[in-house]
């Protein structure tokens, strides 16, 4: 019997060492596993690699994560925004290192990761600080440059529903990264409102097939912010 | 400056949002960047078909919720809450980003630091070392949209032209912008250079054209 289901938050993120590289879903606030977030903070792992598109929001999630100390790293596409203030004052004070990526970038990368390609060029980037040091290649008459995969030990994402098998939805924006993010990681964590019936996801609707999934614990119903 | 005549008053951001929109071509797939571009959709025309797309995984994007609609599930590219049309969709990132960088938008409509001649675009980051450097979708948008518009004040709050021989600033792509949508004129880029395709009442092409600090041609 296949039975992906976690009875709490703990124990889908006990055995996160030191030093893990974590994929984190979201986009802002949506999506954002905030519950497992709060579980890591409590399980205290130190010198985490984040891997999203954020670096925090406010003082809860990844930012509550960054100001606990226990990140080295972050690597991301937009961490600048109104209510960075707990990235911003650490990447300031020079405590964390930062690798940012173009969200289209970083997207591919994962999911190159995730899908067994070993590389890729794309066009993104090219002529810009993002590609300086890269290796580029002209095809076709475009200019593009060398990415290369993003995996991690953990990922740890927020759909709606899920089942046993570990298939997953999601709901509206909150999807982002989560399918992609899903498939790049050893242990897939995921977050969802309600664990349902096998068979009680219309297979049309689902997402994410259960074989990207490894945890996955309800939570219930709250409202993201 | 003497040359400017009295009369002249630079477009409003309103405006310049009205000019574009007006621009945009029914059934048009239209990618609006965050910050002053957003503006844009206030004033789409309501007897054209326009599809708004956002990086975070919606196409058919609706205006903002009324307050007991909002949903934190449903945001924009700027996390604020909107809505979805009838025959919107979601989709995950990688999707959202394979019709950003696969030529499947047919506008993007981003903000800008700088633009150059050559289409050049720099709007991600200032060599100010203090800030904290942020790219979220820009480089995809500037490879992948079919039509790069910017909307952007010409000067700088110190006066200086953001319409420039060269970017001095770090790089979002290159030769991307096709059109340049400023307070002081709309101006294309074009093989040639920029072109001056529309002046605000009251402002010559010479008057523009000492402001700029630049070589701006009669269309």
């Amino acid at each position: 019997m296949i039975d992906k289901t976690r009875p709490d938050t703990q124990s889908c993120v006990a055995d996160i060492p030191d030093g893990a590289t974590l994929l984190v879903g979201g986009f802002g606030g949506a999506g954002m596993p905030h519950e497992l977030i709060e579980a890591v903070i409590a399980r205290a792992p130190k010198d985490l690699t984040i891997i999203s598109n954020n670096a925090g929001n406010g003082t809860t999630g990844l930012a509550a994560l960054l100001a606990a100390g226990l990140v080295k790293k972050v690597v991301c596409s937009f961490p600048r925004q109104a209510d960075s203030q707990v990235f911003d004052q650490l990447y300031r004070e020079g405590k964390l290192e930062l690798e940012l990526v173009p969200q289209g970038n970083l997207v591919e990368r994962i999911r190159a990761g995730g899908a067994g390609i070993g590389a890729f060029f794309t066009p993104t980037g090219y002529g810009t600080p993002i590609a300086n040091g890269k290796e580029t290649r002209q095809i076709d008459g475009r200019n593009y440059v060398l990415e290369y995969p993003l995996k991690a030990d953990f990922a740890l994402i927020k759909a709606h529903r899920g089942d046993r098998w570990g298939n997953l939805t999601y709901r509206k924006t909150a999807r982002n990264f989560g399918p992609v993010m899903a498939t790049a990681a050893t242990i897939t964590v995921a977050q969802v409102e309600d664990i349902v019936p096998l068979g009680a996801l219309d297979p049309e609707d689902i997402v994410t097939p259960g074989v990207f999934v490894d945890r996955l614990v309800a939570i219930g119903t709250g409202a993201a912010q | 400056m003497s040359e400017i005549a009295t009369a002249f008053k630079p477009w409003t951001r309103a405006e310049m949002a009205q000019l574009i929109a007006a621009d945009i071509p029914d059934g048009a797939i239209v990618n609006i960047g965050i910050g002053m571009p957003e503006l844009v959709a206030d004033f789409l025309p309501q007897d054209k078909e326009i599809l708004l797309h956002s990086e975070n995984g919606i196409l058919g994007m609706g205006p903002k919720p009324s307050p007991n609609e909002v949903d934190y599930d449903l945001i924009n590219a700027g996390k604020q809450p909107v809505t979805l049309l009838d025959g919107g969709a979601f989709f995950d990132h990688s999707l959202s980003f394979a019709m950003m960088r696969g030529g499947h938008l047919d506008i993007a409509i981003l903000g800008a630091f700088q633009v150059a001649v050559n289409g050049d675009l720099a709007n991600w980051a200032t060599n100010d070392p203090n800030a904290i450097p942020a790219v979220g979708g820009a480089m995809d948008l500037a490879v992948g949209a079919r039509n790069v518009f910017v909307m952007m004040e010409l000067l700088t709050k110190k006066g200086e032209s953001k319409l420039v021989a060269h970017c001095t600033y770090p790089l979002t792509g290159l030769g991307c912008v096709s059109r340049v949508y400023t307070d002081h004129g709309v101006i294309d880029i074009t093989p040639e250079g920029f072109v001056a395709r529309l002046l605000p009442p009251g402002l010559s092409l010479e008057a523009l054209n000492a402001r700029a600090g630049i070589g701006i041609r009669a269309s």
